[in-house]
């Protein structure tokens, strides 16, 4: 570390590129995760409370499916699904190379924060729509997630701020992005600034979106 | 209209097992308001969810209208409910909602043409009086608001039936009574077939026609609220109303106050106008005894007024007698306590 912070070694175009592959990483792995995620954790919440033995089935599967890929860390969930990306979207590296890996890491986690904020929703409510006559589709769709809806947003942003971690930590697998730029030059070649400006750009990233997510909740929030 | 034979419900198996009702019996006719009083823990709750399968009962039968509702395949199910609407002691609306949407939402369900929807729930609206309300979210009424929304919401698709599970338990006694009389109103305006369930004497007196008393899990007393109101048979239903009305001991010593040889304390009833009539007064002028009133309720079951006193005739035995008798012919009520 004897080189001075020199900001001029910054590549400013590269940062462009890279932040720009960061937020398509992001993006999509969070859109996949959405997709994924909340219907898994609807199952989990619908199958819990189930009283039939083939609900509690597929809910003690289902959760040791989640639970299994929970407990597997992220950097080496990437490598032992290196057949599978390879697999889906045909290459093992770059931003596409990144997504299953992200959604894989992300959708249980945002699976069991989906199932915690349903069970929040009040039973009594639930009943009441029950006694009016409602499907239990109905009640999915038009009781149970409105009702949740700050708790899913909020619980939604927890799960892309954990996404951002996760794509800085893909550099290290030829992931591409910020974290990428990071290993790179801030690690392999102690350059400092650029490890520094990385950081940076992320820490706004992180901030800007709690932001969002915080505001949505006090939007949605009618208690 | 509502017809409950043998029910029973078992929570739990095994050595869990725990019987919430056993073998419940009653008959609920159109129109009528029917209340269910018991303590906490006797199985009322239980029993008002059994109606509408909320809780599956263990056996027995539940019929409504013509329809055994024990017997339906799920969507049978949900089609009978919207026949039955139903009110909670804790409200239960949807707080993501408007009060105009939570009154939408039953009717939103079945897919009402959005014409249609308005119309009813500017109807409902207008029924509970929060017309000026509709845009406002659940957080921003009062308890007695919410609760009047809850009942627009169950009103909404026209049910021929209203099941109240401690609609007013979590109300103060002011609110409570606005909302009793706008149960009334709807019952008459409507003809809606109303159960509903509490622990508060108040409010079976308040509006009921008919009143079971449910202990343990068993109907131990049912009719005519009047009839179990003046004439309790069971100590649980002597307690609900002494709880209300009178104070055991303190007319324990009233009557033994007396110093006078010759003296009976009797429970004088008047039902109906003989209540505002002067005919104790009349009576005593004829036979010449004197009495002490000890202890007296004035008051109405419903719209009928009734009038219960505790009345220590004093004087010859002879015109106590003759006193009583007169009382009797005139279609009071007269029970004695013990001289
Ligand atoms: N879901 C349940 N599982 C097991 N036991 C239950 C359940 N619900 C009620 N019980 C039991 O059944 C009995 C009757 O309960 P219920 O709720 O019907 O009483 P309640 O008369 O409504 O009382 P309260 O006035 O306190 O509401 C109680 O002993 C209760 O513990
Ligand atoms: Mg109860």
């Amino acid at each position: 570390m004897n080189k001075e912070l020199d900001f001029s070694q910054v590549n400013w175009t590269e940062f462009g590129k890279a932040t720009n592959a960061t937020l398509q990483m992001l993006g999509y792995s969070s859109l996949f995760t959405l997709l994924l995620g909340l219907p898994i954790g609807i199952i989990l919440f619908l199958t819990a409370r189930s009283s039939s033995v083939g609900a509690r089935t597929v809910y003690s599967i289902l959760a040791f499916v989640v639970n299994l890929l929970r407990s597997v860390p992220f950097i080496i969930l990437i490598i032992a699904l290196l057949p599978f990306t390879k697999f889906i979207v045909d290459t093992q590296i770059g931003v596409r190379g990144m997504i299953p890996p992200l959604v894989i890491g992300a959708a249980p986690f945002f699976a069991r924060l989906v199932e915690t904020s349903l069970r929040e929703v009040d039973r009594g409510v639930i009943e009441a729509a029950q006694s009016m006559g409602a499907s239990t589709r109905q009640i999915v769709f038009r009781v149970i997630l409105p009702e949740a809806l700050p708790g899913l947003i909020a619980g939604f942003t927890i799960t892309i701020i954990t996404l951002i971690s996760y794509t800085a930590m893909s550099g290290l697998v030829g992931g591409g992005g910020l974290g990428q730029l990071a290993v790179s030059y801030g690690y392999n070649r102690y350059e400092t600034s650029v490890m520094l400006v990385a950081l940076v750009i992320i820490v706004i990233m992180v901030q800007i979106i709690q932001m969002i997510g915080d505001r949505l909740v006090t939007h949605f929030t009618r208690k | 209209m509502i017809t409950i034979k043998n029910l029973v419900k078992t929570y739990g198996t095994g050595t869990k097992a725990m019987t919430a009702l056993k073998g419940i019996n009653l008959e609920i006719a159109k129109g009528e308001i029917f209340g269910v009083i018991g303590h906490s823990g006797a199985g009322k709750s239980t029993l008002i969810r059994c109606i509408n399968m909320l809780e599956q009962p263990t056996s027995g039968e539940v019929v409504i209208g013509k329809t055994d509702m024990t017997k339906l395949s799920k969507n049978q199910l949900q089609e009978q409910r919207r026949r039955i609407g139903m009110i909670f002691q804790h409200f239960n609306l949807l707080s993501s909602a408007t009060v105009y949407e939570n009154i939408a939402f039953p009717l939103r369900l079945v897919r009402t043409p959005k014409a249609e929807v308005d119309r009813k729930v500017k109807e409902m609206l207008e029924l509970v009086g929060l017309t000026e309300h509709a845009k406002k979210h659940p957080a921003q009424l009062s308890g007695g608001q919410k609760q009047r929304v809850g009942i627009a919401r169950a009103l909404a698709t026209d049910p021929d039936v209203l099941l109240c599970d401690e609609a007013t338990s979590a109300l103060d006694p002011q609110t409570t009574d606005s909302i009793l009389r706008l149960l009334l109103d709807i019952n008459r305006k409507l003809g809606l077939t109303i159960v509903l369930i509490t622990h508060e004497m108040h409010v079976i007196q308040s509006i009921c026609d008919k009143v079971a008393v449910i202990q343990g899990g068993v109907i131990v007393e049912e009719g005519p609220v009047i009839e179990v109101f003046l004439k309790p048979q069971q100590p649980v239903t002597r307690d609900f109303i002494n709880r209300e009305s009178e104070n055991a001991s303190a007319l324990e010593e009233a009557i033994r106050s007396t110093t006078a040889v010759s003296a009976r304390t009797v429970k004088v009833t008047f039902i109906g106008d003989l209540t505002y009539q002067s005919i104790l007064s009349q009576t005593v002028k004829e036979t010449g005894v004197d009495f002490a009133i000890l202890q007296g309720t004035i008051s109405r079951i419903k719209e009928t007024p009734y009038g219960q006193l505790i009345v220590r005739f004093e004087g010859d035995s002879a015109d106590i007698v003759r006193t009583l008798e007169r009382l009797t012919e005139q279609r009071l009520e007269v029970e004695e306590l013990g001289a």
